[in-house]
């Protein structure tokens, strides 16, 4: 095992996985993690904890993923190139790590324009692909990007996201293959409530044959009403929402039950795509939603760790690190 | 060329304040190309001073004049004669021409009436846009001509982010992407296989190292 993460060992014996999105608050109080990761426990496999999403100040995902394991769950700490150089990235990496984080999410990051501080300088020192490269040479090769030797490296599984629904679409496959190459271990893509052009893009991954290479979790979003769905429609960039669906939801008695009934069809019918590893769910802080969708697309109970716990990665426990 | 935009009358009254006696100095160069600082606009900046002052009921001395290229010393040398009779020089010029005429004459106050935008190109009548962000380390090469560093609002390197849509950038539907520039470039010229190898992390040293970057050339020094 590459890791110590909960996911990898979920992904690699072969189960349909299931990870979970949290977002951290807007303020200091561990208390709303502590809550949010009560509908989490037992309900998925790993939990994503975004990184000032949306570019707002949130909590950081570091501190939040360290609180998360400290619970007993296994947090994907969500990286962004946005506001950090590859000299902090490099750093909040082994800290994480040294904090019990076994998971990275490597993201390019929303543009600072979409959030509550447009005036600030971005960074992007580094793309989301080179951010991979960087931690896959940190963890296998033991090395820091300037070649510089890493005694004790952080063994975290690599995650990435890609996003069929954007464009140039023949080109997001190759950017997924370049992702794969720098050393992704597995991947979550953007919210399908599209799913013929997913699958068009699920045969371009097979055709590649990149779903053999690395684990794909297809991402699905419960929503609460029809205004939602528009919203994402036309507001949010890289979205791809049918206008039947808004229809239907329109038409719903009860919105949200109706959002529930939608995004378990799509969790079932995403089961059927060949080469599709697991379920990336993301509440959108709705999380309280997520332990009835999961049941309801019979995905409880997540499978248990054998009785032993995970096997210590390769080069020893994070706490002889 | 380098692209220029006046700061607001408000702004440059505001730094004029105190000022009677005020050197009005145009480029003639890329400033005057994109319509910021040549002699025409340095003419109506010179009225509107005129026009503030006496709405206001000041006598003011604005004095008028436009040099080859600012960011020069032969031609900032020619202002020699007559500059230190003013109170300010506001120079029209570009942040290379302001910062020129100023160590050229210690102890002149000299200020800047641009905003100095980016290196670009007229793309219409009245529109300029950036095009190169000076980096020192070109990688047009790779790109079909077409820079990501400056013109990929995240300054990407392997390809457009998540955010990409019709041929749009996240940040506005006003900018286009880049990279699906980039991509229908390359699909045009057969050369989609240099969007599949992976671009190393650039070398930001040859950008921003510590001062001014500087570029010697042996073989014409004197």
């Amino acid at each position: 095992m590459k890791s110590r993460s909960n996911l990898e060992w979920v992904l690699a014996a072969g189960h349909f996985a299931l990870t979970g999105e949290l977002g951290p608050p807007q303020s200091a109080s561990a208390e709303v993690i502590r809550k949010k990761a009560e509908y989490y426990k037992g309900c998925v496999d790993a939990v994503n904890i975004t990184d000032n999403q949306t570019a707002i100040v949130r909590m950081s995902s570091i501190a939040s993923a360290a609180i998360l394991a400290g619970l007993g769950l296994d947090p994907i700490m969500q990286m962004t190139c946005r506001d950090r150089n590859r000299i902090a990235i490099q750093s909040d990496i082994l800290g994480a790590y040294a904090l019990g984080v076994n998971n990275i999410l490597c993201l390019t990051g929303d543009h600072q324009s979409f959030g509550n501080h447009p005036t600030s300088k971005n960074v992007y020192d580094l793309d989301s692909v080179q951010l991979i490269h960087m931690v896959r040479v940190m963890r296998d090769e033991k090395r820091f990007l300037s070649g510089d030797e890493l005694k004790a490296e952080p063994r975290m599984l690599i995650g990435a996201a890609e996003n069929p629904f954007a464009d140039p679409f023949e080109y997001r496959v190759v950017r997924l293959a370049k992702k794969v190459a720098a050393g992704a271990d597995f991947i979550q893509t953007q919210a399908v409530f599209d799913l013929p052009r997913f699958s068009r893009w699920m045969q371009m991954v097979r055709d590649r044959g990149l779903h053999e290479r690395v684990y794909i979790l297809a991402g699905v979003i419960p929503v609460k009403s029809a205004r939602a769905l528009e919203y994402m429609k036309n507001e949010v960039p890289g979205m791809s929402v049918p206008d039947e669906l808004i229809r239907r939801m329109e038409a719903a008695g009860d919105p949200k039950e109706e959002g529930v009934r939608i995004a378990v069809e799509t969790i079932q019918q995403l089961r059927e795509v060949p080469g599709v590893a697991g379920i990336h769910l993301m509440p959108m802080m709705w999380e309280a939603i997520a332990p009835v969708v999961a049941e309801r697309a019979g995905l409880l109970p997540r499978p248990a760790l054998p009785a032993a716990g995970l096997a210590p990665a390769s080069e020893g426990p994070p706490a002889g690190a | 060329m380098i692209v220029a935009e006046r700061k607001s009358l408000d702004e440059i009254l505001a730094m004029l304040q105190g000022c009677s006696r005020v050197l009005v100095v145009g480029c003639g160069t890329c400033v005057t190309v994109c319509m910021a600082g040549g002699e025409k606009e340095v003419g109506v900046l010179a009225s509107l001073l005129r026009l503030a002052a006496q709405r206001e009921g000041r006598t003011v001395e604005i004095g008028e004049t436009t040099i080859e290229r600012q960011c020069e010393w032969e031609f900032v040398d020619g202002l020699a004669p007559g500059i230190r009779g003013y109170d300010a020089v506001l120079s029209m010029g570009c942040g290379a021409g302001v910062q020129t005429i100023a160590q050229r004459f210690g102890g002149v106050r000299v200020l800047p009436a641009l905003n100095t935008k980016f290196i670009g190109i007229p793309e219409k009548q009245g529109m300029w846009v950036e095009m190169c962000l000076g980096c020192g380390d070109c990688v047009l090469d790779r790109t079909g001509g077409i820079c990501p560093v400056a013109r990929c609002s995240k300054g990407l390197l392997n390809g457009p982010c998540g955010g990409s849509q019709g041929g749009k950038c996240e940040v506005s539907k006003d900018i286009d992407c880049a990279w699906q520039l980039i991509y229908d470039r390359l699909a045009s010229l057969g050369r989609l296989d240099l969007l599949e190898a992976e671009f190393a992390p650039k070398d930001w040293s040859k950008n921003r190292d510590g001062g001014p970057r500087k570029v010697l050339r042996e073989e014409v020094m004197l």
